[in-house]
């Protein structure tokens, strides 16, 4: 673990989140506590249980996207693409000042081109009368929705990367475990640009079905602005949510050189497994404590370097006792001293999406010095005892910024985001 | 520091069990049959590699059965195999000091197809609750984590072909920065109707219905190639680890990997397939000379054949080095085949014994290779892999006999 490692910085920003497109749009929206949640308009939801949504107000052609471009991408990939290009940009980088073969793109998704799978096999059974589907209906981009690396080969054909390109799917935490592997490989000296992120649309029939079975999602269906309320001690679980963030990533040296803006550097991950349920949480919260110690072993940075925690919060029970007790065993006194918030009652949950959304957020929060703020916090569940920051946002200096994701499978990641300058690797 | 691979779980169409998929291979038997899993009368796809020989209840608690895919009871199955042969008893490691990094290429298919059933056909309080993680991409490093109690680092990776090699890739960086073992590989159950129909599109599917002609790379009739299933399971970890705690074998060395992307389609820019070879030799820091055999990539369709075949030329010359493709007998598995490559390769090195590439008779004009199409006994020290992935992905595996 003591090999020199090369630093990795953030040097670019794209968000498709709930509500506007962009990362601007996302900032001021989260500051700002303004929730996205609304019942779901892209289809009729009225047979399930949740009918809840947050959905992003997103039109591939006025993001400039060709109609051919439309048809070949999953809404999942048009998210990606877009956010990609928006990274890029911010970030300065041209494709002619960087070598192909050592630009790479990692990209990460739960559930892939779901929309579309669900749409064509409702086609192709002929609303699911035929085992035996019609395959003369499928569609001539039918195999780009069935494997979802699709995602990673567009984004590299818009970064025009040609060296290491990979897609994972980490469940929820896809959109850590991609930042992070795409860190590995700067840090590894195998690349010196990556353009890593996630994308999620998951809002099809088949989720709402999937997740009414097991009851994860808020019901709160009277009241779509409130209804994913993390920490508070009426939550009922969480609100499906889509969107995608990408980042582009830069050895920390070169992007110094070019005189490049640096939002933050990476400076530690880590990802653990429960081993314990497919969906449930050991109420201890250890394997997630585990990757939060090893991540800052990563940094060699203490607890007490940390500013601030941007929670999972999704505003199930399990997960917020779950993480809770994460913190605190990971911190120790120290996790009741600093402020914990999560941005999921605003733009929801994006299974996979949200984790680089939720990057971008911390390094946001380091570059603004503000926490955005758990929305819909009013009143805090008794059996919980850390500073949630509820309603409104906080100004506060931040150094070292802590974000962690939770998922299906029994996954639990950790990722460190810190100043330059205030931390040595 | 030194990567071995410690434990092979294996299933394949001409075999399930390590030494009856290597006998098969040997013996150029062929897993390849016209489809039987469903009547495919109707579809222009007609042959696939269907394992034949593997029942699920056997090896997977009844619990389990109910709430998982064939992808994932193959998966678990094959992790058992593998953690038997490497003689692991996971209770005796400490939970963090295992982890699972696996690759697939399209989940739990055959589940989602029906729950998808359920909910368009009766209604959506039809859906199992199980579909939720059944399906999805994670599934196998979820499931064989909870059956072994691995708590360490966890990856999944979903390159089509070329995840199969990423994931060992992502294992033997685990390994090296201290994780004690990693459960990894591929595997691969796409054979339900829905997936067989959302595979066709692609262009690159045989229609022929001759099993002995249907899957040919690097043929002069080349037309596409066939689907299958199955896929390997491996244990990899620290040489010496390995060696102080008595494991029974070290089949190999991961010696070298690297990954590349292609072009864009029309940029006027070569592909980079030699580029993952070249850098996965560097890795393994040795020369083309050194490389005894090569297992391609094969995807049976004229282009990408000769683009490979030009690849292998440009690193070793015309004919300069045995090449073969095992998975004429199987199919093209993607994650899942090119973790069996990866198997073959390490069995090949056990044994000194270069398994052959059926079907192919005449090689395609520009496909100057040495195509081994009998079996060939030769002495086998390095052994390159190559995977790409639809879209553009490449990855190159060097694997080294141990010392």
């Amino acid at each position: 673990m003591s090999m020199s490692r090369r630093r990795v910085a953030i040097t670019g920003i794209g968000v498709v989140a709930p509500g506007e497109p962009g990362t601007k749009a996302f900032w001021e929206r989260i500051t700002e506590g303004r929730t996205a949640t609304r019942i779901v308009r892209s289809f009729d939801a009225a047979p399930f249980r949740s009918r809840l949504a947050a959905e992003c107000e997103f039109d591939p052609a006025r993001e400039g996207m060709s109609p051919q471009e439309v048809r070949r991408m999953d809404r999942s990939v048009q998210f990606a693409v877009t956010s990609a290009r928006e990274a890029l940009a911010d970030s300065g980088v041209e494709a002619k000042d960087i070598p192909p073969d050592r630009t790479g793109v990692v990209m990460g998704t739960a559930v892939g081109c779901t929309l579309h799978l669900d749409e064509e096999y409702r086609v192709l059974s002929d609303g699911g009368r035929k085992w035996i589907v019609d395959p003369e209906y499928a569609p001539t981009h039918m195999y780009d929705y069935f494997v979802p690396s699709a995602m990673a080969a567009e984004v590299a054909w818009v970064a025009g990367a040609e060296g290491p390109v990979s897609c994972i799917s980490t469940g929820c935490t896809s959109g850590i475990d991609s930042v992070g592997r795409a860190c590995e490989l700067i840090g590894d000296g195998i690349a010196d640009v990556m353009v890593a992120g996630a994308s999620d649309a998951p809002l099809s029939p088949i989720t709402y079905a999937c997740f009414d079975a097991i009851k994860a999602t808020s019901n709160s269906n009277d009241d779509p602005d409130h209804a994913l309320r993390p920490f508070d001690r009426s939550r009922n679980g969480f609100v499906l949510g889509e969107g995608g963030a990408a980042l582009v990533l830069e050895d920390s040296e070169r992007a110094a050189r070019r005189g490049a803006h640096i939002y933050a550097e990476i400076a530690g991950f880590a990802s653990r497994a429960n081993a314990y349920h497919m969906t449930g949480l050991r109420a201890d919260g250890q394997e997630m404590a585990e990757a939060i110690r090893a991540a800052l072993t990563q940094a060699r940075l203490p607890a007490e370097a940390i500013d601030y925690v941007n929670a999972h919060g999704t505003a199930t029970r399990q997960n917020d006792r779950h993480e809770t007790a994460a913190f605190k065993t990971a911190l120790g006194h120290h996790a009741y001293q600093i402020p914990v918030s999560s941005i999921k009652a605003v733009v929801g949950h994006s299974l996979g999406g949200i984790g680089t959304i939720e990057v971008a957020a911390c390094a946001l929060a380091i570059e603004h010095g503000v926490i955005p703020p758990t929305a819909n916090l009013n009143e805090q569940d008794p059996e919980l005892d850390l500073d949630y920051t509820p309603l409104t946002a906080r100004e506060k200096h931040m150094d070292v910024v802590l974000t962690v994701g939770s998922g299906f499978g029994g996954f639990q990641s950790a990722m460190l985001l810190a100043r330059p300058g205030s931390w040595h690797a | 520091m030194k990567t071995v691979v410690t434990g092979l779980g294996v299933l394949a169409p001409n075999g399930v069990g390590t030494e009856a998929f290597w006998a098969a291979t040997l013996g150029g038997a062929s897993g390849i049959a016209p489809i039987a899993r469903f009547d495919a009368s109707g579809y222009p796809v007609r042959l696939a590699g269907e394992l034949t020989d593997f029942d699920p209840a056997q090896h997977i608690p009844s619990r389990l059965m109910s709430q998982t895919d064939a992808l994932t009871q193959m998966a678990l199955a094959a992790a058992d195999w593998a953690l038997a042969d490497a003689a692991i008893d996971a209770k005796r490691i400490d939970p963090f000091d295992m982890g699972v990094v696996t690759a697939n290429s399209v989940g739990g298919f055959e589940f989602g197809q029906h729950e998808l059933e359920n909910l368009w056909a009766r209604g959506p309080q039809y859906v199992s609750a199980y579909q939720c993680f059944a399906w999805f991409y994670a599934v196998n490093t979820g499931q064989i984590s909870i059956r072994h109690g691995m708590r360490g680092p966890t990856g999944v990776v979903v390159s089509e072909q070329a995840g199969g090699l990423d994931a060992v890739g992502q294992a033997r960086r685990h390994v090296r920065h201290g994780t004690r073992l990693l459960v990894t590989g591929g595997m691969e159950a796409p054979l339900c109707p829905w997936a067989v129909a959302a595979q066709i599109p692609n262009g690159r599917l045989s229609n022929s219905g001759d099993p002995a002609r249907g899957y040919r790379p690097f043929d002069a009739e080349a037309a596409g190639y066939v689907i299958g299933e199955g896929g390997a399971i491996l244990i990899v970890e620290e040489a010496a680890a390995a060696w102080e705690r008595g494991a029974p074998r070290t089949y190999g060395e991961i010696a070298g990997y690297q990954a590349t992307f292609d072009p864009r389609p029309g940029a006027g820019r070569p592909p980079r397939l030699a580029a993952a070879m070249r850098g996965a030799l560097e890795d393994a820091e040795l020369r083309t000379e050194d490389i005894d055999v090569v297992f391609a990539d094969a995807v049976g369709v004229p282009e990408l054949d000769l683009a490979e075949a030009r690849a292998i030329v440009e690193l070793f010359g015309r004919f300069g080095v045995p090449v073969t493709a095992p998975k004429t007998m199987t199919g093209r598995l993607n994650a899942g085949g090119a973790a069996l490559d990866l198997a073959l390769a390490l069995l090949t090195l056990r044994d000194a014994v270069i398994p052959p590439t059926i079907n192919t008779a005449v090689l395609a004009a520009g496909c100057d290779i040495d195509l081994v199409t009998t079996t060939r006994s030769a002495p086998v020290r390095n052994i390159l892999i190559a995977a790409r992935g639809y879209g553009g992905f490449n990855s190159a595996m060097v694997v080294r006999a141990a010392a």
